[in-house]
């Protein structure tokens, strides 16, 4: 069978699959809808976290990321992974004990504001709308280089399915269906590495092949020959860095607490039965992360390899097949420009000839390691699962932030449960529509818009909960103070250099050396800063409030301390 | 069982901050200096065919991350019961 029949085969058994589970697991209440009951073992909750967290960006382009970025592109691998160990430590288990539905649930009740609250719902929504409209980029993209299928058919087929399993299924549905997304994303991600290590290095492992020799015969360590292809051809030293230190710190701190405080992450750990399974669930979803996120570096490497060795200098009539293939996609374009038949590939502009797309470093791997058909579709399959699988975590966290966050705890108290579940699911599909929207005409500042999402839940809601945990004394004058400090520098900062004077977005321009993308952490500071001079000068909240605050600390008695279907 | 005397609920809170700080520092090292700070340092010494301060940035801080939540668990489920203020059994679950 061809690749494209492979490809439908594929993508149509997967979602056959999230369909299936679907229908099976929906949810009957707005307690099953927003948080599936509370009663997702932790282990299910990690493997759905993990779905939630990874998504078209990780799959698809961030081990191409990493491969032209060499070490700098660490900050992603330890950004993205960090802020678990944040998430598990000073999160999940309180925010476990304090029960409900919603990050703004809980910043509302422990600073006894709306103010507060409603600051928090437009992070919630700012963050997850810039987030899901990527994914449904995502989707079409899939589709359209895999299936020959236009990128709006792509986008519609895609909000079809999503539509169908988030509205019908709440977070319960969500969950189950993440579950069976996670299994076929990480199949579809290993099985490709693992043959191109073997050919690259003869290890099965590619975390063993990434650090040994190659079996070209040549000699020597993958990553020493990488090395000096690398600064042969004018790129730099792969495994040394270009950005300063302090920028790769101030963006990975950015990405680490920011990845704490993304509301569709933290929303997961109220799914779960008890505190103690909050943080257990917690390491579970690091582990089925770490198993991409050390994978995706390795991919990087071999990928960078093979096309300085196969690629690079070599004549443009013996490339090799899946080199054909994808410059018909025009993910590599190549302009003979001096006319001499060989393929000059180099880090000086003027001489080079090469353009690569970094997505294909995952995309045509099955072709570079010479796999059957059918691992080409699963990878499909595959990406086509980590974007649908995030999307629907977010469309969940906008559709609770409208139904239950501004409607029942805000405009309207009194709307009895069927309404607020009808509302959630208007909302999911209003939600789905809007994303829709932005998938086919995608405004031109996607990337940019990542670094603002990272930036604001790092400025303002990680240290709202943070601070709300760990300081009894914190009030509501001091966090909504704060927030709003965190949220003006970080937004204005970043709008700064992104779209009113990019011309100055260089390291002179920077405030101390800190690029728009690490911004958050200052943004972070800042917030705990103002914070705390403004909470030091105003009264310390209510006794009751305090009370709240030595609760969440003790696991005993989760479950206990709230409605059983508000 | 009667609730947790204030006393008591204190030592247990600083306890637990004392794991979390302790903790926090292994995270820290591991990335932000062995990853970042110091890692040109470490690249003068290698582990198999990586250099090491690359193999942290790219491999050994992630293994890390998953090991210090576990180990935290356990920590903490240990504190739990010698404080006595572990959950019960049924108690949370429906909602």
């Amino acid at each position: 069978m061809s690749v494209e029949a492979w490809t439908f085969v594929m993508v149509g058994l997967s979602f056959a699959l999230y369909i299936g589970v679907a229908i099976w697991s929906r949810a009957h209440s707005t307690g099953e809808f927003y948080i599936a009951g509370g009663k997702v073992p932790p282990l299910v909750n990690g493997m759905a976290t993990a779905a939630d967290w990874m998504s078209a960006a990780s799959f698809i382009s961030m081990a191409g990321l990493i491969s032209f970025m060499g070490r700098d592109g660490s900050v992603y691998l330890m950004g993205w992974t960090g802020g678990y160990v944040l998430l598990a430590l000073l999160l999940a288990p309180y925010l476990r004990k304090f029960g409900k539905y919603t990050v703004p649930d809980f910043v509302g009740d422990r600073y006894y504001s709306q103010y507060a609250r409603v600051v928090a719902v437009i992070c919630a929504l700012f963050v997850s709308f810039t987030y899901v409209a990527g994914q449904m980029r995502g989707v079409g993209i899939v589709f359209s280089r895999f299936l020959n299928v236009e990128v709006e058919i792509g986008v519609v087929i895609g909000m079809g399915i999503v539509l169908f399993y988030a509205v019908l299924g709440g977070m319960r549905g969500i969950t189950y269906t993440q579950v069976a997304q996670y299994c076929v994303l990480i199949f579809a991600y290993l099985l490709p590495a693992i043959f191109i290590s073997l050919m690259m290095t003869g290890y099965a492992i590619p975390q063993l092949g990434f650090g040994s020799t190659m079996t070209d015969g040549a000699g020597g360590f993958l990553l020493d020959r990488l090395d000096g292809l690398s600064r042969d051809l004018g790129f730099g030293e792969y495994t040394s860095g270009s950005k300063s230190r302090w920028d790769v710190f101030c963006i990975t701190a950015a990405l680490m607490v920011g990845t704490a405080g993304l509301p569709h992450v933290i929303v997961r750990f109220f799914t779960v039965p008890k505190v103690r399974a909050a943080r257990i669930s917690a390491g579970w979803a690091l582990v089925f992360i770490a198993i991409l996120y050390t994978t995706a570096p390795s991919v990087a490497a071999f990928a960078r390899t093979n096309l300085l060795t196969t690629i690079a200098d070599q004549p443009y009539d013996s490339v090799p097949a899946w080199f054909r293939n994808w410059e018909s996609t025009d993910l590599i374009r190549f302009e003979d420009r001096n006319g001499d038949g060989l393929i000059q590939y180099s880090g000086d502009p003027l001489v080079n000839e090469l353009t690569i797309d970094r997505d294909i470093m995952v995309l045509a791997n099955p072709e570079i390691a010479d796999l059957p058909n059918w691992i080409v579709g699963l990878v499909a399959a595959g990406g086509l699962a980590a974007a649908l699988s995030t999307a629907a975590g977010l469309l969940l966290v906008i559709s609770t932030s409208v139904a239950h966050d501004l409607l029942k705890k805000g405009l309207k108290p009194d709307i009895s449960e069927r309404q607020e579940l009808l509302v959630a699911r208007i909302a999911a599909a209003v939600a789905v529509v809007i994303a829709g929207y932005f998938g086919i005409n995608p405004p031109g500042f996607v990337a940019e818009v990542v670094a603002f999402a990272f930036g604001l839940a790092a400025a303002t809601v990680f240290p709202a909960l943070f601070m709300g945990i760990f300081s009894r004394r914190m009030n509501q004058e001091g966090a909504v103070a704060g927030m709003i400090a965190g949220l003006l520098f970080t937004a204005g900062y970043i709008t700064f250099f992104k779209f009113i004077r990019p011309e100055l977005n260089d390291a002179d321009h920077w405030l101390g050396g800190i690029s728009p993308e690490g911004i958050g952490a200052l943004g972070m500071v800042l917030n705990m800063g103002v914070a705390w001079g403004v909470a030091m000068v105003t009264p310390p909240p209510p006794d009751k409030i305090q009370a709240l605050v030595e609760d969440i600390r003790i696991p005993r008695g989760a479950g206990e301390s709230h409605e059983v279907s508000a | 069982m009667a609730e947790p005397e204030p006393q008591s609920r204190t030592r247990y809170w600083r306890r637990n901050l004392l794991y979390v700080e302790l903790l926090l520092v292994v995270w820290f090292v591991v990335s932000f200096g062995c990853g970042i700070l110091f890692v040109d340092e470490l690249d003068r010494w290698r582990l198999g065919g990586f250099k090491l301060g690359f193999w942290f940035a790219q491999q050994g801080s992630i293994y890390v991350f998953v090991a210090i939540i576990f180990v935290y668990v356990l920590l903490m489920n240990r504190l739990d019961r010698r404080y006595g203020v572990d959950e019960r059994e049924g108690e949370g679950g429906d909602r």
